[in-house]
């Protein structure tokens, strides 16, 4: 669906649905560089099942234009203004690496508009090596290969994908090259600079869910502990083989855990 | 931290797509000859059927063992995914139809497969697509045969049977100014030699019966989806950017992004035309992919000598191959295919028709048959075959001479090789 936020366009998939205030809502936001694309499946599943989706493109990534927010806290602010927008009051937030740091500071700061936390591929603090900074600083290709090779587990890099014919490589590729000059740095330069995290998961109140990758080099799972300790009843689903590139690796396993948020 | 490493194309032949078999840890890829795999539960059915889970429901639509090919061969091109076919004409039909419909137009190389410019020339008509044929050493003729309704470029890596090689660079640019994607044949070179996602075509297909394959033993074919065209810019592909009514109302680029071409194809068009290929004959290809690099070199060392040993040769009037110095596409082809230009090409033979047949019957190692591709030296004498009730100035139109003989060469020992032409060619020559 169209959307207006701050005056400026912005675009969320809504699963071909109308939303319906007296359904819950389950909103998805995507990591750096990326869009609602990689929400597609379970979009669909939660769709179907009497939820209203709304897998948001934060502005300057798919099809929401405009500039990259230059943080995380400003990425959760504008994502407040989009579910005013789109007339949602209250939602389960789900977030894949940069997405779960935005779903982290709405739940953190906006307790009464989350009813569940889900971060995918998450840690506090995300840093970011400098070299991948350095390179999408400069729009240079390497930055995408870091990305998209670091993304996978190796396993992973050899394909086996569960949508057959599906190269996931290459669809990583293909997905990251599209993202304007400028958008791949300022994502990763917000997750590297927010340091707040554990305190942000110290304030939330709300049920949470870590879905994590048992072979994930970018965010490895000993990075979520912040998170785990600090958020009172955190669930923990790690995914056995599974790189950071959840969604891609094993988009089953993601969905069998997400469905337990309801 | 060490800069990223993609794991390197010989390995992905391979190992791309495959893990040993989960059921049964089998390391080779199992020969699911299935037609249809069971629903854990009702939701589970409904949640397949309407994309939020990943698995397999029929196998005409997909099945595991097509699918370690197709994820194979579209990490051997670089490309987001692909669909094995009943053939290479079923994958070049299923590309058209997934972008277009009455009323569309193409503009096509005209050195082409004979299968391929029938399907154009004369069967897509009937259903009210156009063809127009252009030189394809020529980018501005793709660019002024270009009309409103047009929706596709296309063209092969290297022609048959002149080994015409098409400027992919300069045609994708012509398509990409125009809006249009750029399809490419790239039977004749493989991913090995030739990657033509890296210079700038959209979309590829294989007939996987020929060097894919590379034993002669199945008919098959893949399309390959690169995952680079913009088809919302473009505005002209409304199959992948307006609701799709067979669908629910699926906007395959909304839901899809890069892979919205080749998903399309797999739900509407594999679905529907049905042409599937047997999980035995994606096997066998798997079996010959394993080997592609190893048989692609040798395939180009063995054409490399039997190109030498032919235009030295006195009773060989020309040699049609892109490495040899006076073919017209010597400089172009040394800069898009530095390994080598395939093991396809053809020759004339001196002495015109009878000659041409003379040298056929008096190959022994070199098989007389319509095909190319095989691991075994294969040649043809379209004048006395294919092509053998045209007179000598309809040949020449067809731009096929009298003495044209079409070759495609083995794995064999090339000394053996050399030794079969040499003795044919001196029975070519006598009265």
């Amino acid at each position: 669906m169209e959307l207006t936020v701050d005056g400026r366009a912005a675009y969320a998939f809504t699963a071909a649905k109308a939303l319906d205030p007296a359904q819950d809502s389950v909103v998805f936001v995507h990591g750096a560089g990326m869009d609602h694309t990689v929400w597609t499946l379970p979009a669909r599943y939660f769709a179907r099942h009497g939820r209203n989706v709304l897998a948001v493109d934060l502005p300057g990534h798919g099809r929401s234009p405009g500039p990259p927010l230059p943080s995380i806290e400003a990425m959760a602010d504008w994502l407040v203004r989009a579910l005013d927008a789109a007339g949602i009051e209250r939602a389960a937030l789900v977030g894949h690496s940069m997405g779960s740091l935005v779903a982290l500071e709405v739940a953190a700061r906006y307790p009464e508009r989350t009813r569940a936390l889900v971060m995918i591929g998450t840690a506090v603090p995300m840093a970011v090596n400098d070299v991948l900074l350095g390179s999408a600083e400069a729009n240079d290709h390497a930055a995408v290969d870091m990305l998209t090779v670091w993304g996978y587990s190796r396993h992973a890099q050899l394909g086996g994908n569960e949508t057959p014919g599906m190269w996931m490589v290459g669809g990583t590729l293909r997905l990251l090259e599209r993202a304007a000059p400028g958008v791949i740095h300022a994502d990763l330069n917000a997750c590297n600079a927010y340091r707040d995290g554990a305190e942000r998961a110290a304030a939330v109140t709300c049920p949470a869910l870590l879905i994590l990758g048992e072979k994930d080099i970018m965010t490895p799972p000993r990075g979520a502990r912040n998170i785990a300790a600090n958020v009172a009843g955190c669930r923990i689903t790690t995914l056995k083989g599974s790189g950071h590139a959840l969604l891609s690796e094993q988009p089953d396993g993601v969905l069998d855990a997400l469905i337990s948020i309801g | 931290m060490a800069g990223p490493k993609y794991i390197r194309f010989d390995t992905l032949t391979l190992h791309a797509g495959q893990h040993p078999d989960p059921a049964t840890r089998a390391r080779a890829t199992p020969i699911y000859q299935t037609a249809s795999y069971v629903f854990r539960d009702a939701d589970h059915a409904a949640s397949i059927f309407n994309i939020e889970r990943t698995g397999h429901v029929y196998s005409r639509i997909s099945n595991p063992t097509n699918a370690v090919l197709e994820e194979r061969v579209a990490a051997l091109e670089g490309g987001v995914g692909a669909i094995a076919t009943a053939s290479g004409q079923a994958a070049l039909h299923l590309a058209i139809a997934t972008l277009m419909g009455a009323g569309a137009h193409i503009v096509s190389s005209q050195s082409i497969y004979g299968g391929s410019h029938n399907l154009l020339a004369y069967t897509l008509p009937r259903f009210g697509i156009e063809t127009t044929f252009v030189d394809p050493r020529d980018p501005d003729a793709f660019r002024r045969a270009i009309r409103p309704e047009t929706r596709l470029l296309f063209g092969e890596t290297v022609g048959n049977p002149r080994c015409e090689v098409v400027d992919i660079p300069a045609v994708a640019d012509v398509a990409h100014e125009h809006g249009l994607p750029l399809l490419i044949d790239s039977t004749f070179t493989t991913p090995y030699l030739c990657r033509p996602f890296e210079l700038g075509a959209d979309l590829v297909f294989h007939s996987a019966t020929k060097f894919l394959s590379g034993h002669g033993i199945v008919i098959g074919g893949v399309l390959v989806d690169g995952g680079t065209f913009d088809w919302e810019a473009s505005g002209k592909f409304p199959t992948l950017t307006e609701p799709y009514g067979g669908f629910h109302g699926l906007d395959f680029v909304e839901e899809f992004g890069p892979a919205a071409f080749i998903t399309r194809a797999r739900k509407e068009g594999a679905r529907d035309f049905g042409a599937c290929m047997s999980p035995t004959t994606a096997f066998h290809i798997l079996q010959g992919v394993e080997t592609l690099p190893l048989r692609m070199e040798r395939h180009v060392a063995n054409t490399r000598r039997i190109v030498e040993y032919l235009c030295a040769h006195e009773a060989v009037d020309w040699v049609s191959y892109p490495e040899v110095a006076d073919h017209p596409d010597h400089a172009l082809a040394k800069r898009l295919l530095p390994k080598g230009c395939g093991a396809v090409f053809s020759f004339g033979v001196k002495g015109g028709r009878q000659a041409g047949q003379k040298l056929i019957e008096a190959l022994e190692l070199f098989s007389h048959l319509a095909n190319v591709g095989d691991a075994k030296s294969l040649v043809i004498h379209p004048a006395s075959t294919t092509h053998h009730r045209m007179d000598a100035e309809a040949l020449e139109a067809a731009g096929i001479s009298e003495g044209l003989v079409r070759v495609s060469v083995g794995l064999e020992d090339a000394d053996d090789l050399v030794e079969d032409l040499g003795r044919a060619l001196r029975a070519s020559q006598k009265g």
